[in-house]
């Protein structure tokens, strides 16, 4: 057993270059991954000054660490601080108090819904379930639009106007009236709106531009050094191509969510989903129940509809303030 | 230049056709069909049912029903629409369609001219607390939740004041003893302003020729004389109490759709405008000792106009896309009601028929915005 753990005689390779002594070679003796993510970092801080640079985008980031704060603390409170019976956003209801919709109290700071429902409660779970569904949509949308973006930029031909043709088509496509088409159709739940929603972006707009990006990137001087230099077509793309998209395809992340977020909050509307709880859901539920123009009865609408304008327009100023980092253009020096 | 617009013809009506063959597939693919729709109704017995799907083709195979479509629609035979038997589908588009242009088109042109005149200034102001706020509130404005705010505008203008209507096409109290209908009256609206504004327009391309001095007098009297004559016209025709009603319903929507669009405009103004500031001419202009305002609407808005226009012709295509939302809460009867209704029961025909609307209009946009860019870009020539 001994003899199988001992280690290989052979002393691993080097990963740096050993002169000869009296050659020019220039010595390397930090490790390449070192280098790699202390480049990573500079950039990383640069862009970040150049980021909190612009009020509109730190302004957004808050709002959005407020969010996440938010979901964050939720599964915190309903284990230790609120009765489950009473506090739960599907099924909870507090019998102590005879009418529902109950105006905000103490005991519930932003009221009951007419299920008798914490309005606080189901607030922060809905923003859990947004941030779930607006990153998953984005990650879709983005890692499809880098792709397929980069592959038809850089092979042209058959593959390009695939792509293209069916980007063209997704466009032509009125995004939420074949949703609700669909919602209607399937049984459409958390996971695959987020799922639909990313497939629709991702071969759609999206593609377009990073493909235009892809374009202008892959006629510069570095590639054409890199296939000099024996690379292949996976190397180019992976080590080349891709990772310039990747400021692009941030920021396209950033508006999709904004896009992902307001569109379930319209099907949630009409009531298509089949999902627990939303902030779509919670105006759904007044809807249905009579109170959406009672203004009386305003914490049944406003505390959904505020977050859901609140958290896409989060998204959507973080997503402009890192289009001035992205474009040194509009730039302000 | 001309290949290029042949072959961009081409591929769009490529794209068109599996655009209709993925949406006949989608749609037929709901479960349940037309027929069904009367399965709790007791006066049809199944016997009924059955004959009612028959007559409509609804026993057919998919692909059958797909080709037979597809036949009559090349001849300009859209087919019938099932809820509305037995009006014919494009009788509907026709009589729909000029709604949803009418309050689309009118409200995007108002969001178009208000985010313009404000990108302007904010990328000419940069760096304020003017600019953090109206970007802050434009933005807020762009991803509000639509339906709630549509409903908080009802609610405020048409509930509490008492300003407008609170939603529909027409008030039937006063259109009770009406000669004429509403369409009709539409039709002639329609007419009107697209007469006014071609008048309009002829009349400032004219009075450009005019010195400086002049032009702007010229212009406004243009205008009065313009406005008078409609109006004078829709008062002495006597239905003009009608189509005052049909303006008054308009007038919320519009609002609402302007609110909620301006800001996107005004940041594309924006971007734009901060990348033509930095080009030389701009220096030169400033060089020359000319005006701020001179520089700032002459030399940079107008060449900061050219990615704003495209953005119009293509928020064109999509009126369909907005009108689901904006029409159901306003129940303005136009083709984005139409559509959501007509796909909830199943009335593939007129589902299509929609479809069909949204595709041509679309595909058009995008190659008005393709020629358009060459056109008034001239460093971008299509080889």
């Amino acid at each position: 057993m001994a003899e199988i753990a001992k280690p290989s005689p052979q002393p691993p390779a080097p990963d740096f270059i050993i002169p000869e002594p009296g050659s020019h070679v220039p010595v390397i003796e930090t490790p390449l991954w070192k280098i790699r993510l202390r480049l990573f970092l500079r950039s990383a801080r640069t862009n970040f000054q150049l980021f909190a640079e612009n009020p509109i985008g730190l302004f957004g980031l808050g709002i959005i660490l407020f969010f996440a704060l938010m979901a964050l603390i939720h599964p915190y409170l309903m284990d230790n601080v609120w009765d489950r019976n009473i506090y739960d956003p599907v099924i909870g209801i507090d019998q102590s108090i005879p009418y529902h919709p109950a105006p905000p109290s103490a005991d519930h700071w932003l009221g009951t819904d007419p299920l008798g429902r914490d309005v606080l409660s189901q607030l922060m779970f809905g923003t859990r379930a947004a941030f779930v569904l607006g990153i998953l949509a984005a990650i879709v949308t983005v890692t499809i639009a880098t792709t397929v973006g980069a592959l038809s930029a850089y092979y042209g031909g058959i593959v390009d106007t695939i792509f293209m043709r069916l980007a063209d088509l997704i466009i032509m496509t009125p995004t939420v009236t074949i949703l609700i088409v669909m919602a209607a159709l399937f049984n459409v739940g958390f996971v695959h709106l987020a799922i639909i929603i990313g497939l629709l972006g991702g071969f759609g707009g999206a593609t377009i531009i990073i493909k235009s990006q892809a374009l202008t990137i892959k006629v510069r001087a570095y590639i054409e050094a890199a296939r000099v230099a024996g690379g292949g077509d996976v190397h180019i793309i992976l080590r080349h191509i891709i990772p310039n998209l990747l400021p692009l395809s941030f920021l396209y992340m950033m508006f999709t969510v904004t896009t992902a977020i307001a569109l379930e909050a319209v099907l949630s509307f009409f009531g298509l989903l089949n999902i627990r709880m939303s902030w779509g859901l919670m105006i759904y539920t007044t809807q249905r129940a009579g109170y959406l123009l009672d203004m009386s009865k305003w914490w049944l609408v406003f505390p959904a509809g505020l977050a859901i304008t609140m958290l896409c327009a989060a998204f959507y100023l973080v997503g402009r303030a890192m289009d001035e980092v992205v474009n040194p253009r509009l730039r302000k020096r | 230049m001309r290949r290029f617009i042949v072959r961009r013809i081409g591929q769009n009506i490529l794209t068109f056709f599996l655009f209709l063959t993925l949406v006949y597939v989608l749609v037929d693919a709901q479960p349940g069909d037309f027929a069904d729709i009367y399965l709790a109704d007791p006066r049809l017995t199944p016997t009924q049912r059955a004959q009612l799907r028959e007559s409509l083709g609804l026993d057919r195979p998919v692909l059958e029903r797909y080709l037979q479509w597809l036949r009559n629609a090349v001849r300009g035979d859209l087919g019938v629409s099932f809820s509305n038997y037995p009006r014919p589908v494009i009788d509907v588009i026709l009589e729909r369609a000029p709604r949803t242009i009418v309050l689309f088109l009118t409200a995007t042109i108002m969001s178009y001219y208000v985010g313009f005149l404000a990108g302007k200034v904010l990328a000419w102001k940069r760096g304020g607390f003017m600019e953090y706020a109206t970007t802050i509130v434009g933005v807020g404005l762009y991803t509000v939740f639509l339906p709630w705010f549509g409903l908080m505008m009802i609610w405020f203008f048409a509930f509490t004041l008492g300003l407008f209507p609170i939603g529909k096409f027409v008030d039937p109290v006063v259109w009770r003893r009406a000669p004429v209908d509403a369409n009709f009256v539409f039709h002639r609206m329609i007419f009107s302003a697209f007469l006014g504004s071609t008048i309009l327009l002829l009349w400032t391309s004219f009075s450009r020729r005019l010195n400086p001095d002049q032009r702007r007098p010229a212009r406004l009297i243009g205008f009065l004389v313009v406005l008078v004559g409609i109006v004078g016209y829709w008062i002495v025709s006597g239905i003009g109490r009608y189509a005052w009603d049909i303006l008054h319903h308009l007038v919320l929507p519009i609002l609402t759709l302007t609110l909620v669009n301006f800001a996107g405009t005004m940041l594309l103004t924006r971007n734009s405008m901060l990348e033509t500031l930095r080009e030389d001419y701009i220096m030169a202009a400033r060089a020359k000792g000319l005006p701020d305002k001179t520089i700032r609407d002459k030399h940079a808005a107008r060449n900061a106009m050219l990615p704003v226009v495209t953005a119009f012709v293509l928020a064109v295509a999509f009126v369909l896309d907005g009108g689901v939302i904006t029409e159901t809460i306003f129940s303005w009867p136009g083709m984005g009601l139409t559509l959501l209704e007509a796909a909830v029961v199943q009335d593939i025909p007129m589902v299509i028929g929609a479809l069909v609307f949204t595709g041509i209009l679309a595909l058009t946009a995008h190659l008005v915005a393709d020629v358009l860019y060459a056109f008034l870009d001239p460093r971008i020539r299509y080889s």
